[in-house]
């Protein structure tokens, strides 16, 4: 096994690095380190070093380690030095009690098919990696599994967490023309099983819920993180479900057949039986697309009574269903 | 795995030292387990950490030693403790902490409220971004209540009576259940459980329970029944199941998305055409027919012929009349 090229070098001398700076008591200078770090040493000059040293300390940042930049002494005062320190980079001690770790373990464990399932397993090692394993999987009696099926999740989710303003495109269901949007992402929330974005869209000078499967393509980023501000008074959930139709409830009537729509059934607010078998019942809708769609649904097995515009949306509902299939015919 | 990045592998690395320093001498395999890696990575990553160090001195460089199949690793105190969390890793677990203190009627709320506190003050600053991440897993037309009972019946090992809406015969069914486990995901809660009139493992959806009722009775499924690996989907096609073609058009593309599709093909013309494998057609039948022309069943023949009949059928009014 040999870890002379490519990545397994570079994890390598990363991991040398880190552990230099993290033992040194004092700042080092980088004539020092290259001294200290043999995949340094072995570079051809001094730029191609500097260049290595200045991409790894980006690297290392991003993941998180704190890599401190510091005077070294009063006779350096230009030269940096680097060092990280231990209290800076280490997980607090933490105490858990099983309670607390079974838990935390199915926290972790809700999001195991999910594109974040990485670091939610990482989390776990690291807050276990004193502990004691003992996970009473069954302690709560329930399992969320949260999902990341929408393509766009992880861009969204990274500009969401580093307030880093997104441009995407995007296509509302209404239309087929879609739309290129400039927003600010202030939150994600999932509701009904989907994700969706609440910002600020910069073209249209007001506040936007985006439905994520609806991003088509990649997701840019515009502007630098930390560029703005989410209002303290954001309220993403209610933002979220106001933005679902709703209209004011009105009553219907409908003949369903014997056996059948019990998923109406059971929302009726009366029913009594009618002629041949068939139940009548009244039912409150709001969103008329919505419920014309469900009784489409059901084709046969339901017959809309009234209101009006109801049985006329089921009838176009079911004649376009009608053209599409006899045209592939 | 997919080919990991140089920083991925250092980072797993730098959580990998100190797990192995608190369990000195543990087995290889149970090591490689624990980490989540194949025992052939693991043997990479302990060869790769023995050549690393403070300085290139034997005595400064880490120990590893995994010769008699037990792994030992040392001198390595200056990454001896984890490196602090990151801000995907303090979110996921805090949103999945605040998603379960949401779910109404949970008994361990303490536990959540405690892991929650000493995780957020552990996080320091990565945990500030997770207040822009929620999940609402209030599933629609769930009973609190047949929730809470359903959870009972897994914690306490009880028999459950389940009055069960089967969507796909749109029939209602009554039947025991031996409860393993409740699963919220996509939106809705399951039941999953060894299901006595089947003879087999089920999962139910919570908001088809018409009623729901916990027995004086042992609820303990057979000996060596275990839940579905869920994997992906909650629903499992078998492969015997019928293969059925659909064609989206823009506007009905999030189907692909909420289903277990088989295939996805896009089109020039922005449609999508997918496949899907089930044993039962009724609820794509029902699918199909709600999409008001943006899905078409291209195949199997009959499924796509049923359909037709089914919405002229609809069309011509008070058929009812005339049974």
């Amino acid at each position: 096994m040999s870890a002379a090229t490519g990545p397994a070098a570079k994890t390598e001398r990363l991991l040398n690095l880190v552990l230099v700076l993290l033992y040194t008591r004092r700042p080092l200078s980088k004539a020092q380190i290259r001294g200290l770090v043999p995949q340094y040493g072995e570079t051809a000059s001094t730029e191609a070093f500097d260049r290595m040293f200045e991409r790894d300390k980006d690297e290392l940042r991003a993941l998180g380690v704190p890599l401190a930049t510091e005077e070294i002494d009063a006779f350096h005062e230009d030269e940096p030095g680097y060092r990280i320190h231990q209290r800076d980079y280490a997980l607090p001690d933490l105490e858990f009690e099983p309670d607390e770790l079974a838990v935390l373990g199915l926290a972790s464990r809700s999001w195991a098919h999910a594109s974040m399932a990485g670091p939610a397993a990482q989390a776990l090692r690291k807050l276990r990696a004193a502990g004691v394993e003992r996970d009473e999987g069954a302690l709560i009696g329930i399992e969320p599994r949260l999902r990341t099926k929408e393509p766009a999740f992880d861009a969204v989710k990274d500009a969401v967490l580093s307030r880093t303003p997104i441009t995407f495109t995007y296509r509302r269901p209404e239309s087929s023309e879609a739309s290129v949007r400039r927003v600010q992402p202030w939150s994600l929330v999932q509701w009904n099983g989907r994700w969706y974005l609440t910002g600020f869209d910069l073209d249209r000078d007001d506040t936007r819920v985006f439905r994520l499967s609806r991003v088509d393509g990649g997701v840019r980023t515009a502007g630098r993180a930390g560029s703005f501000e989410v209002p303290a008074d954001h309220e993403a959930r209610i933002m979220v479900q106001r933005s679902a139709p709703r209209g004011e409830a009105r009553p219907a009537r409908l003949l369903v057949r014997p056996g059948a729509a019990h998923s109406l059934r059971r929302r009726a607010t009366s029913s009594s039986e009618v002629d041949s078998g068939w139940t009548e019942l009244a039912i409150e809708f709001r969103d008329v697309d919505g419920f014309a769609a469900e009784i489409a649904g059901h084709a046969d097995n339901v017959q809309v009574v009234e209101p009006a515009d109801l049985v006329e949306r089921v009838q176009t509902q079911l004649r376009a269903v009608l053209a599409v299939h006899e045209a592939g015919a | 795995m997919a080919a990991e990045t140089a920083t991925n592998r250092l980072a797993r690395l730098l959580t990998m030292v100190p797990w192995l320093v608190n369990r000195q001498g543990i087995a290889l395999e149970e090591a490689a387990d624990g980490l989540g890696v194949s025992v052939a990575q693991l043997e990479a990553d302990l060869n790769l950490l023995f050549l690393c160090g403070y300085g290139q001195m034997p005595d400064e460089l880490i120990e590893a030693d995994w010769e008699e199949g037990r792994v030992f690793v040392g001198n390595a105190d200056t990454i001896s403790r984890p490196l602090r969390l990151g801000v995907d890793e303090a979110v996921t677990l805090i949103v999945g902490l605040r998603t379960l203190l949401d779910v109404p009627g949970l008994t361990d709320q303490g536990a959540i409220e405690r892991a929650l506190a000493k995780l957020e003050s552990a996080a320091g600053t990565a945990a500030e971004p997770a207040a822009r991440v929620s999940v609402d897993l209030a599933g629609r037309g769930v009973d609190d209540e047949v929730l809470s009972r359903a959870r009972q019946g897994v914690q306490e090992d009880r028999r459950l009576h389940l009055t069960y809406h089967v969507p796909g015969r749109d029939e209602s069914t009554e039947r025991d259940v031996d409860p393993m486990r409740v699963i919220a995901a996509d939106g809705h809660w399951y039941l999953e459980g060894w299901c006595h009139r089947a003879e087999g493992v089920r999962i139910f959806r919570l908001d088809r329970v018409e009623d729901l009722t916990v027995l004086d009775e042992d609820g303990t499924p057979p000996e060596g029944v275990a839940p579905r690996d869920i994997g992906e989907s909650i629903f499992s096609p078998a492969e015997d199941d019928l293969l059925v073609t659909v064609r989206l058009l823009p506007g009905a593309l999030w189907v692909s998305d909420y289903y277990p599709v088989e295939s996805a093909t896009d089109a020039e013309d922005g449609s999508r055409t997918i496949t899907l494998r089930t044993a039962d057609t009724a609820w794509i039948e029902r699918l199909v027919l709600r999409m008001g022309g943006h899905a078409v069943v291209l195949s199997p023949q009959d499924l796509s012929e049923r359909i037709v009949s089914r919405a002229m059928a609809a069309l011509e009014p008070q058929t009812h009349d005339v049974d």
